[in-house]
Formats: structure tokens, sequence, C-alpha cells
């Protein structure tokens, strides 16, 4: 079953061309990356398949069906969850209070409806660690975490709160090599739970490393278009890496 | 699930309870009453007397019963500088309906607790509509509120204070809810200590406890994400200015039946008393981080000072200084634990 599918879907901005003719699938266990350098019409595809904005051209099929996202908030209600760069998150509130703010499970009665903080503190570690991470202490603030720890409580919170689909923008960019390890081996284990992914990079071998189709924007338009039978690392990075244009940019920087 | 494999870091150290001690918005406060209290016991004759304690517990009492809801807003990110005349507003509005309408007082207090509420919430609705800052909007209000208080005042009454309203019906029974005395043992106590005992027993509640907890902190911590996850941003807020009328009417009330009378111009100046004990107490100026015992704590220093400096007979010019070292103080140390929160932000 195809989660979410894109089919020559174009995007302008007045008379500014973001994106032109862009196609890819989400299947239900399946990884797809979208890699593109800056200005490649990255974050506006994020912004359509997240219900920011709406596209202007082709069709956007959500479990086969024609569908236009006229909100976030339909986009959430449909089971796509977006974890943007610059997280939602609030950081001078714990760990716990923060994966489950805005949803907090409720127990009692009347005036005595309270939050069930024990259950929120044991589902808080119990689903960080499903996902990999111990964390030993949910009690301390969201902001004492590293960038990468913090992308995991969030991309945590998705899975935990029923996403179908689960679209990361570049979540893997600000953050060093073990770092970006560990938040690779846990979208990998939202795969493994049975999410559609759409991974958001400009970094091929992030997106090689877990990814089974890859698309590839320059400049608002689709360049290519893969399977993962279909391509090897080495092409990949040279087609990230602007391909003919490097070899050029070899030959201009040579030594005469 | 394949991917078990548990990170744990060996850097990771145990915390200490010491360190998790320091950690609590409150510390700073309670280092800084435990200090004031050692010194005044030090410097001042009969500090230490029973019947002082209680004069001490009172006039925190009166500061207390605002600094609690203000705190809860200055979580929640935002000022309310109307909310010294607002207590003055809410005695007048009560005094006045039941002297005009001749009435029963505890109409005029019902009135009261129903416009005083009107206020806060047209605070709240201004600020969350026309997003200005809320230094700017309840600056606003508070010149407003200034001037309709002398205003209406001499308007109805002809002078600057209310006429007197201790023989009308429901005024004994009144003025045993809001200023009566509890005597324990042969101490004095003033029913104002119990309404701020409760107050910071409920903004506790709701503050670690409730869903709405959640959201204040949240609303302060950073709005934008806290929308982003649907949190209620502007019933929040609304919700929250709300609070500071209540307890603006209850402090009202207090003014209105243990004097019985109203001077129209009182108030101005309090809201920056009802700050300042909240951000002793803990609360960061931008939101996000504090704690409702904190601001009782910061009451307290406020009363034991104030008292204190009485109690040693001394100028009672040195009480602002007093509280200005005491605000620069707690503020530095509020700014180190943030610090420490966001470390590696």
């Amino acid at each position: 079953m195809t989660l979410v599918e894109l089919a020559d879907v174009s995007k302008h901005y007045g008379n500014i061309r973001a994106l032109a003719g862009v196609s890819l699938e989400v299947d239900t266990g399946e990884i797809t990356c979208v890699l593109g350098d800056n200005g490649a019409g990255k974050s506006t595809l994020i912004k359509i398949i997240s219900g920011l904005h709406q596209h202007d051209g082709g069709v956007l099929r959500l479990d086969g069906e024609e569908t236009m996202l006229s909100s976030p908030r339909e986009a959430l209600d449909r089971g796509i969850a977006t974890v943007y760069q610059d997280l939602a998150v609030v950081p001078l509130m714990p760990v716990w209070r923060n994966f489950f703010l805005g949803s907090e499970p409720r127990k009692g009665v009347g005036p005595f409806k309270r939050m069930d903080v024990e259950v929120m503190k044991r589902t808080t570690h119990a689903e960080l660690l499903r996902m990999g991470i111990d964390l030993r202490d949910v009690d301390q603030p969201i902001g004492t975490l590293s960038g990468g720890e913090r992308q995991c409580v969030a991309i945590a919170r998705a899975v935990h709160f029923g996403a179908k689909v689960l679209v990361l923008d570049e979540p893997t960019a600000a953050l060093g090599v073990k770092q970006s390890g560990v938040v690779l081996k846990l979208v990998a284990a939202a795969r493994d739970e049975g999410l559609g992914v759409v991974f958001i990079t400009h970094n091929p071998h992030h997106a090689y490393m877990v990814g089974d189709r890859f698309v590839l924007l320059k400049r608002g338009t689709m360049v290519g278009s893969y399977t993962r039978e279909s391509i090897e690392l080495d092409e990949l990075t040279r087609q990230m890496a602007g391909g003919n244009e490097l070899d050029d940019l070899r030959h201009e920087l040579k030594r005469a | 699930m394949s991917a078990t494999t548990v990170s744990s870091d060996e850097r990771l150290l145990e915390t200490s309870p010491l360190r998790k001690l320091l950690g609590r918005p409150e510390l700073g406060s309670v280092v800084g009453a435990i200090a004031v209290f050692v010194f005044f016991a030090l410097v001042a004759d009969g500090f230490l007397r029973a019947s002082s304690l209680s004069t001490v517990l009172y006039a925190s009492s009166t500061i207390g019963i605002m600094a609690v809801p203000v705190a809860l807003l200055m979580i929640g990110g935002e000022f309310d500088l109307s909310a010294g005349v607002l207590v003055t507003s809410s005695a007048l509005v009560s005094s006045m309906f039941s002297y005009q309408m001749t009435a029963n007082t505890w109409v005029g207090v019902g009135v009261s607790l129903l416009v005083t509420l009107a206020i806060g919430a047209f605070n709240g609705i201004m600020l969350t509509r026309t997003k200005l800052p809320s230094f700017i909007i309840t600056l606003g209000t508070f010149l407003m509120l200034t001037g309709m208080n002398l205003g209406f005042t001499k308007l109805i009454d002809g002078t600057v204070s209310t006429k007197s309203i201790a023989d009308m019906e429901g005024f004994s029974s009144a003025q045993d809810v809001f200023a009566s005395t509890l005597t324990i043992g042969d101490v004095d106590f003033k029913i104002t200590i119990l309404w701020w005992l409760g107050l910071v027993a409920l903004a506790s509640w709701i503050l670690l406890r409730t869903r709405a907890g959640n959201w204040i902190f949240a609303v302060g911590g950073n709005q934008d994400a806290a929308r982003a996850v649907g949190v209620p941003v502007t019933k929040t807020k609304i919700g929250l200015y709300m609070g500071v009328a209540f307890g603006a009417w209850i402090s009202g009330q207090h003014l209105l039946f243990s004097y019985d009378v109203v001077q129209s111009g009182e108030g101005v100046g309090n809201e920056l008393i009802y700050i300042i004990a909240a951000v002793i107490g803990g609360c960061l100026i931008t939101g996000g981080y504090g704690s409702a015992v904190g601001s009782a704590v910061g009451a307290f220093i406020f009363g034991m000072t104030s008292k204190g400096i009485v109690f040693a007979e001394w100028n009672p010019d040195w009480f602002k200084f007093f509280l200005g070292a005491m605000l620069l103080l707690a503020t530095l140390l509020n700014a180190w634990v943030r610090k420490r929160a966001e470390a590696t932000k």
C-alpha cells in the first residue's frame, strides 16, 4: 500500500517556480530519501507533505486517495508527523512533559482530574528505550540533551502518537558522526515499526545507509529517481555533488 | 523491533541530591529567606516573638496573595502592570455597588468578582489579539484603571474615598471571610494568611499536576512549539490574566472589609512589588520557569524585611535598599540556574 504518493507536483510562489514535476512514493516500512543541495526545493516539498503549503499542480495521494492538505493539523490527523530541524520542544521543560505536551493523559474525576505523571514518566522512558535510547533521567530539562537526543525524542513522540508517515527535515544536518549514527538507527527503527519515512538530507552517505528509494532534486526540478537496486553509492554521491559540474570544477581548480 | 541496542553514556554522572536541590527554582529564595531571618533575629529585638511572627506573616500574605497568580502569569511568559491598581478597583466596585444600590454587601462582592475577572479577561484578550507585548497592554490598563478609580469615585462620592458600608447587611459576615482574625493560643493571626497558603497550594497543584500547568510552562518557555503540538495558547494566557484578577479580587475585598472605606488612589506601585516577589522566588523574567512556593518565599522575604526594619527601629527608608539588593542577587542566581538548564542547547 502506498502511504503517500506525489505525482508531477509543482508549486509556485508568485513568479518563482519553487518545485516542478516532482514525483515520489512512500510505502509502509520504507524509507524514501529526498536529496538536494540548498535551494533545491526540499523545504517546499516538506511543506506540501506536512500541509503547511498547498501544491498548485500535480496530484497528492494519501492511501491512494487524491487529497489536498489544508493545514498541519489535518496532516497530523491523517497520520503524517513532521519533525523539523528547529524542533518543537520547550527547552526548560523536563523531557517527559515535552513528550506529552498537548496530549497529556489524565486520571481522576471533576476538580481532581490530573495528569497521570507516573504513566507519563514511565511511558516516556519506555518509548525512548524501545527506540534504543536509554535516558536515565526523564526529569531533566530537554534543553540539556544534545541535538541528536532531542531529535530522537521528537521522533519517538511522533511514533508513540500513532504517526503512519514520518517526515524528517535534515535530522542529521547539525550532528556529529556518532550522533548521526544514533539518529539513523532510530530512523531504521521507525521503519521497522511499519512507518513510512520521508528522509530529507543533503548527505548521500546517510541516505544510502537507510534509504529504499532516492529522489534527487535540483533547482526545483527532479533530476533523478532511483530504487536502491538501481544505483550505487558512488553514483549517488557523484550526482548529489553536482556530477558533471564537479568534474568541471575540478578541472578549473587544477593547478596550471 | 530490531534496533534495541541501548546506548548508555559512560560520561553521565550520577546526580547527587545536592545538585538536584540546586536545580529547584525556589532555592535562591529559600537561602535568601534564611539569611534575612537570621539577620533580623540578631539585630532586631523582639523579632522572634510570636506576635512579631504574626505581623510578619500578615504583611507577607497581603503581598503573597497577589504574588502567586503573578508568578503563574510570569511562568506563562507575561507581565501584568495593572495588578496593583486592579486591587483598588475591585475594592471600589464592591463598596460603591453595595452603597449605591443599597443592596447586601455580598451582592457588591459578587459584582466586584465579575467586573474584576472581566478586566483580567480584557488584558488577556487584548494581548492575544493584538500580539503586542504585555508590558504595553497592561501599562495601558494600569493607567486607565488609575484614572477610572479616581474619576469614578469623585463622580459618585464627591471625594477621593468611598462612603462607609460598615452598617450594611452582610458586612460582618463578609468581614469574617476576608478580614477576620483568628486567635491561636494567645497570638492573633489574620485570615489573609489562610487565603495566601490556600492559593499557594492551589497554584502548586495546577502547575505540577494538571494539564493546564503543563501548558503554562509551555506557553512561557516556547510559545511557537506549544502551538505546534496543539496547546491552546490563547486560552491559557487569558486564563492566567483572569487568575491575577481573582487574586486582585481577594486582596481588594480584604482592603475594603478591614478598613471599611477605600482610598481610590491606592495600589499604584504594588504591581512591581508582586513582580519582585515572584522574581525573588525564582520566576524567570523571560517565562517558562518558576514556582508558586517560590513566590510565597519571595513574599515572606518581603514581609520580614519590611517589618524587621521596624522592629530594629531603623529608618524605614532602608527597606527599598534591601529590596533592591535582594532582587539583584536573586536574579543573578536565577540567570545562573537557567544557564545550567540550557547548558548544551
